[in-house]
């Protein structure tokens, strides 16, 4: 395994986490645009309260990856900016909203219409985020970002958008939605835990159809990823993986036990992200840019898997405090105990 | 507009909305921190209350640090691609370490603002203190690397591309102490007038109020003492500049001639053209004194160097006085603050004080945006200084000028919303008892 190898890898996982815990905070403001029925108030306090202490760190996931791929692979870097200027511009000002309007709204007036106001740019930004989030993934992979040997890019500004991609984006937005509810179902009591139990299937639903769409779609938009989901045999491991936990996840729900659920949610998302990884692997821009010819010097690849090593050292223990602090009192993996096994 | 004029007025906007927020972020903390000490050291719920109002005065700003701080890290690669493919790896360490510092900052500050309740009340001190220190650390971080487009260090350059790359050399380049000193002071001066500045417009409207009282006496407290470490700082940032930057600290003078016993040109109007700065109250021997702290010293001129090199002589001179100008304004405030306090054994509260402090609220700001147009202008034409320039930098995409028209409404309508909404927590604080307010927050 190479130094670039290895960074690939660290890319890899601080995207697992953003879409583990900033997709969540995405996702919980996708249900606060559709949040309905007799409980339509409590569903918004609930993915308030859920997200406040925690989606500016999670947030910061993203702001890892972007300086480890600039500063590990810079031409790449350079590539998919420019390859892929009006949707990255679209998904900054989705990002900036939401993060504006969830903080305005709670700091602002407690007045119902001017928190409606924030609550509409906050939830709209947030489900928009996410579906450029996908967009922007799904044009990585589709092999039609072409890109000249100095980066300068040879495909035009629109190359990005397509059905494919398309799919992907509203892949994203329906899993981050799923993963959201998932998580809420756990942290809800009563019928407010039922209400996004119900929500969680319906997301399960959207899922599994973006995901078909997505796939049928690659096989004609992004061969290579289509090759790469279907005929490598490892792959073809983590898609049987993928599945059992995607079955596992939607079983748990209907079986009303929502902490398997939620387990199974983030396994389904964790293998998902990985196997999107594994199947362009070694491509960061599909087809003309990998980890390896979009490599910086070796000395500064080195030295920046050991600044990577010492930061985990900071931040995993301050991370584990945080989340121990809000998500305590629900059983939740090593992020949290329950008080009471404690004493 | 040209595209690159569009991408410079792009990135340069983002920066100057950004540059206030980030340097709020390495200070406020700070200020609410010391608030929530002295409660725990007096028992006087004044600064509780305090604390608490200017965490949540914190939490909008740094939301919005944060935000503006992730458009600026997408558009370096969005606005300056070959930039970034150049720099990316020479560069990349110091942005990669503040990542960690920018993670202890959102996890600590989640923490403090959420956890009143929920953690015990050393902890939740601990995290406040967390919270200032990662925002300084972050602060530093980034002034490395722009220290490094000063002065590029750490790489040979060959057949236009960087070999025998040296990660740690090029994070210290030379005059990184200086420039990381000067930002630092920078930020706590310039929040700890405009923080002081507000508080001392509502003391005079209510005379004694002890939470304003409270807050001025940290604000200026603590902005008062960077603002008169700030001139010893700008001295040390000179003579580096006079020795690594020749062209910029010309510039900055608008000093076009080379000669011995340079006098010091203090405003006026530097013309690339005609070659001179008309309109200059003269100091005789002032420059070479202060870049070389020799009155007979040579000082070289913009004549010295390639036209094609200079920067717009007459922005960086009028930019760089009006920095230096207010930030002695600054100073002068904050020295007579400290006699004040000296003679009155307490906060300064005198009107006529109280006047100038609120007059001198808004000068912090505009002082650190002029010195952040120096270094910048200054550097010009060249985006790496010697190495590319920045018209080679620029992204091939087009029509720059429609993201430019965008971000500009959204920097503006996030600003008037920012404005209004610390404005609503400032008028509504210091009446309420502290006890009251305490069963208020969220």
């Amino acid at each position: 395994m190479t130094t670039a190898d290895l960074l690939g890898a660290v890319i890899l996982a601080a995207l697992v986490a953003y879409a583990l815990l900033a997709g969540a905070d995405f996702g919980g403001g996708v249900w606060d645009l559709l949040a309905s029925g007799p409980r339509k108030a409590e569903q918004r306090r609930l993915v308030e309260h859920a997200i406040g202490p925690i989606w500016e760190a999670n947030h910061v996931w993203l702001i890892l990856v972007v300086v480890v791929l600039f500063t590990g692979f810079p031409l790449a870097f350079a590539a998919v900016s420019t390859t892929l200027f009006l949707p990255l511009v679209l998904l900054l000002v989705g990002i900036v909203l939401r993060g504006a309007a969830f903080t305005f709204r709670t700091y602002d007036d407690h007045d119902d219409r001017i928190q409606a106001r924030w609550g509409l740019v906050f939830s709209a930004s947030s489900t928009l985020a996410p579906l450029l989030l996908g967009l922007v993934v799904g044009a990585l992979a589709s092999g039609r970002l072409r890109v000249g040997a100095d980066g300068v890019p040879l495909a035009g500004q629109l190359a990005g958008f397509s059905f494919f991609t398309l799919a992907t984006g509203l892949f994203a937005c329906a899993l981050f939605a799923f993963l959201a509810a998932t998580y809420l179902a756990v942290e809800a009591e009563g019928p407010l835990a039922e209400d996004f139990r119900l929500r969680a299937l319906a997301a399960g639903v959207a899922v599994f159809t973006t995901a078909a769409a997505s796939l049928a779609l690659s096989r004609s938009e992004a061969p290579l990823v289509f090759a790469g989901l279907t005929a490598r045999r490892w792959s073809l491991l983590l898609q049987l993986a993928t599945g059992a936990a995607a079955v596992t996840a939607f079983g748990a729900l209907l079986a009303r036990r929502p902490h398997l659920a939620r387990a199974a949610a983030v396994a389904q998302v964790t293998l998902i992200v990985i196997g999107w990884g594994a199947s362009q692997y070694p491509y960061l821009v599909v087809p003309d840019v990998t980890l390896a010819s979009a490599s910086g010097p070796r000395a500064t690849q080195v030295a920046l898997l050991v600044a990577l090593a010492a930061g985990a050292v900071l931040l995993f223990p301050s991370l584990y405090l945080l989340f121990r602090v809000f998500k305590g009192e629900r059983p939740f993996s090593v992020v949290d105990r329950r008080p009471a096994r404690r004493a | 507009m040209t595209d690159l004029l569009a991408a410079r007025w792009l990135f340069g906007a983002s920066l100057a909305f950004h540059i206030v927020f980030a340097a709020v972020g390495v200070a406020m903390p700070l200020f609410m921190v010391l608030a929530e000490w002295r409660w725990h050291r007096t028992g006087d719920d004044v600064h509780l209350d305090l604390a608490r109002r200017w965490a949540k005065g914190t939490a909008i700003l740094f939301a919005v640090g944060a935000v503006s701080g992730t458009v600026i890290s997408f558009e370096l690669g969005l606005l300056w691609p070959r930039f970034m493919a150049f720099a990316g790896p020479i560069i990349g360490m110091p942005f990669s370490l503040e990542g960690f510092a920018f993670f202890a900052e959102a996890i600590f500050l989640g923490i403090y603002l959420y956890g009143w309740d929920r953690v015990p009340p050393r902890l939740h001190l601990a995290a406040g203190a967390a919270v200032a220190v990662s925002g300084a650390v972050s602060a530093f971080f980034v002034t490395l690397a722009n220290a490094w487009m000063n002065s590029p260090a750490g790489f040979r350059l060959a057949a236009g591309r960087a070999e025998d790359v040296a990660p740690l050399a090029a994070m210290f380049p030379p005059g990184w102490s200086h420039e990381v000193l000067h930002v630092l002071l920078s930020s706590y001066a310039a929040t700890g007038f405009a923080v002081a500045g507000i508080h001392a417009l509502l003391l005079r409207r209510k005379p004694g109020n002890a939470f304003h009282r409270a807050a001025l006496g940290i604000a200026l407290g603590v902005g008062g003492l960077a603002a008169l470490l700030q001139p010893l700082s700008g001295d040390l940032s000179a003579r580096q500049v006079a020795e690594t930057q020749p062209v910029k600290l010309a510039a900055l003078e608008g000093h076009f001639r080379t000669q011995r016993g340079a006098p010091l040109l203090v405003g006026g109007l530097a013309d690339a053209e005609a070659r001179e700065t008309r309109f200059a109250l003269e100091i005789p021997y002032g420059l070479s004194l202060l870049a070389f702290h020799d009155p007979h010293a040579e000082v070289k001129g913009l004549e010295a160097f390639p036209r094609d090199t200079w920067p717009n002589t007459l922005l960086v001179h009028l930019a760089f006085d009006a920095m230096v100008g207010l930030g002695t304004l600054l100073a002068l405030v904050a020295l007579v603050g400290a006699a004040l306090a000296w003679r009155a054994r307490g906060v300064p509260t005198a009107r006529r004080y109280l006047t100038a402090v609120v007059a001198a609220g808004p000068l912090g700001f505009l002082a650190l945006e002029a010195g952040w147009l120096v270094t910048e202008w200054g550097r010009q034409p060249f985006t790496i200084r010697g190495v590319m320039r920045t018209a080679q930098a620029v992204t091939p995409v087009s029509n720059l000028t429609v993201p430019f028209a965008g971000f500009m409404l959204l920097y503006v309508f996030l600003g008037v919303m920012v404005g209004l909404l610390l404005w609503r927590q400032i008028a509504r604080a210091g009446d309420a008892p502290a006890a009251q307010v305490v069963r208020e927050m969220p």
